[in-house]
């Protein structure tokens, strides 16, 4: 086995995520079988090979992704908060996180 | 009336006022309004909106103005691409009631060269599946086959076209959501390359794989709409400078004698055997159209599918953290800010982004980043270095779409890895970054779409879409 229940439980709370009871046992189990096909990838020796994140192209030069730091008008904040579930503009109002 | 499927046609009705463009649109409106119950494929329509752009278009007509490429055509798309004033719902509960404040570049410079938006369409939840079965909005069923799913995760997308419901429409592709629901529906579907065409606007899956693509009924049209929306934006820092060439002018030019890939690994088992017989088949006609063919190995794609969903779903968990009930869509009240958090997720995300985020969070977490996060950027390096190892050799890589033709629906949604495993021929260009189109080659017993699959090196476009439009030409649906 993979992963454990407690593995599951400790993902969920670092992802603020609610499971079931169920959806906890149906994904811990799933997700073993998915870690285990994922094994295969220790067939390969990568031991010099260079982690790739991002596609770059290589004739991306920085000037071409790099802009000027310009100040540009955003009147947007109306329209955001206008969809927001508990607005109280000019602010998004959360449950109370301070304890006096 | 003329055939108003493509471009052209469209163009050539409203040249000759055979039609305007608001009878154009209200005819596909009809058309939409008979077919979308069954197939499910819009789940939002912009009437107002496409009303205002044709009347625009009509107005141009009426002045004898020149009218911009894409004048009055409809055009449908993905509900992961925002759209101003317009939901956008992404196939989750959780953006139910999104509304944007603004349009993806892709959008406005689609709607800037004339094109009609006729609505959104269904996708799987964030654009993770690849049946379209994972939309909280139910799933769309193939326009060919209707027992069957139009592939995923851009299935709606796919479907409008190839049922008449949209001239063109932009899908996403992130392993293959664009290639394969092409593949199901008979139609040709383009992933660029990364970087050529701008994502703003696009609601982030997994960032350094997701692209933006169009579908339609002939390669043509899909050059079409790249010309329009490739090409550098400011407001995307990953799209790129590189010149965008003229695509149209390209198709026209004859084929020189180029060499096409085989990659030997792409036809082990696995395969379907009626796929296998139409790929041989697309083989035979492209050697006579004057293509070389090679022999070629590319020794890890057998590694893709693992390496791919390690990274996808790392992004994914890190990208889908905004979803936390404060800004935008759905909030479970709670007392406390984190049972919050926990409780709108909870509620919000269905089970494949569920599962994807807690795969996607572990293989990040303290004690397991070498081992698999780590490990799989490495194997992605390995097979970005295949293609370039091919493209030394050949021109373009030919291989199938996918390994089945469109399944039943309801048939694999009770185990993920068997469905993830059944993206094994698209997921390697994703994690490449090479440009990729799927074209229709043959139908299994008459009924059944195969798609084929070419991959160009990088910013490569024109030679690819060169290559289909040949075989597209050459009679390749018909195979």
């Amino acid at each position: 086995m993979k992963i454990s229940r407690e593995d599951v439980l400790r993902v969920a709370e670092l992802a603020y995520l609610d499971l079931s009871e169920a959806e906890l046992e149906t994904y811990r189990a799933q997700i073993d079988e998915i870690l285990e096909y994922i094994g295969k990838l220790n067939e390969l020796d990568t031991t010099n090979v260079e982690p790739m994140a991002q596609v770059l192209a290589e004739d991306q030069s920085a000037d071409a992704t790099l802009r000027e730091d310009l100040i540009v008008p955003c009147a947007v904040a109306e329209d955001v908060l206008a969809h927001a579930p508990d607005p109280e503009p000019p602010y998004f109002r959360v449950p109370k996180v301070i304890e006096r | 009336m003329t055939s108003t499927s493509t471009i052209d046609g469209v163009k050539e009705a409203l040249a000759a006022k055979k039609v305007s463009a608001r009878e154009l649109l209200a005819d596909f409106y009809k058309r939409i309004e008979a077919k979308n119950p069954e197939l499910n494929a819009y789940l939002t329509l912009t009437p107002e909106r496409a009303r205002r752009q044709a009347d625009r278009i009509d107005g141009l007509i009426a002045e004898g103005q020149p009218l911009p490429p894409l004048a009055g055509v409809p055009v449908a798309i993905k509900d992961v691409i925002s759209t101003r004033d317009t939901k956008t719902t992404c196939g989750s509960k959780i953006l139910e009631n999104y509304i944007p404040p603004y349009d993806a570049t892709a959008v406005e410079r689609l709607e800037a060269a004339g094109a009609v938006i006729l609505g959104k369409t269904n996708c799987d939840e964030f654009a993770m599946g690849s049946s379209n079965e994972n939309s909280a909005y139910g799933p769309v069923k193939n326009p060919l086959a209707l027992d069957r799913v139009p592939g995923g995760s851009s299935g709606g997308s796919a479907a409008v076209v190839a049922a008449g419901l949209a001239v063109a429409s932009l899908g996403t592709d992130t392993g293959g959501s664009i290639r394969q629901p092409g593949s199901f529906c008979g139609i040709p579907a383009m992933m660029g390359s990364y970087g050529r065409v701008s994502r703003y606007g696009l609601i982030a899956f997994a960032s350094s794989l997701d692209r933006i693509g169009p579908f339609a009924t002939r390669v043509r049209d899909v050059a079409a709409i790249l010309q329009t929306i490739a090409g550098r934006d400011p407001h995307d820092s990953t799209s790129t400078t590189a010149p965008v060439p003229d695509y149209a002018a390209e198709l026209a030019k004859p084929l020189k004698r180029p060499r096409l890939g085989i990659p030997k690994e792409y036809f082990a088992e696995g395969m379907d055997p009626g796929v296998r017989k139409k790929i041989e088949a697309g083989i035979a006609l492209f050697r006579k159209l004057g293509c070389e063919l090679v022999d070629i190995r590319m020794p890890h794609t057998d590694y893709a599918i693992a390496a791919y969903y390690i990274i996808a779903t790392a992004e994914a968990s890190s990208n889908l953290a905004r979803y936390d009930g404060v800004r935008y869509g759905l909030r479970i009240p709670d007392d406390s800010l984190l049972a919050m958090y926990r409780k709108t997720r909870g509620a919000g995300f269905g089970p494949e982004v569920k599962r994807r985020i807690v795969l996607g969070t572990y293989v990040l977490s303290a004690g397991y980043y070498d081992a698999y996060y780590l490990k799989g950027q490495k194997v992605r390096a390995l097979i970005a270095q295949d293609f370039r190892d091919a493209f030394t050799k050949v021109d373009a890589i030919l291989t199938p779409t996918s390994p089945v033709p469109p399944f039943k629906l309801g048939e694999r949604t009770s185990d993920p890895l068997q469905m993830y495993l059944a993206d094994i021929y698209t997921v390697t260009g994703s994690l490449a970054g090479v440009p990729g189109i799927s074209v229709p080659c043959g139908r299994i017993d008459s009924k059944l779409p195969v798609g084929l699959q070419l991959f160009g090196p990088p910013f490569g476009e024109a030679r690819v879409l060169q290559l289909a439009h040949a075989f597209e030409q050459a009679g390749g649906a018909e195979l």
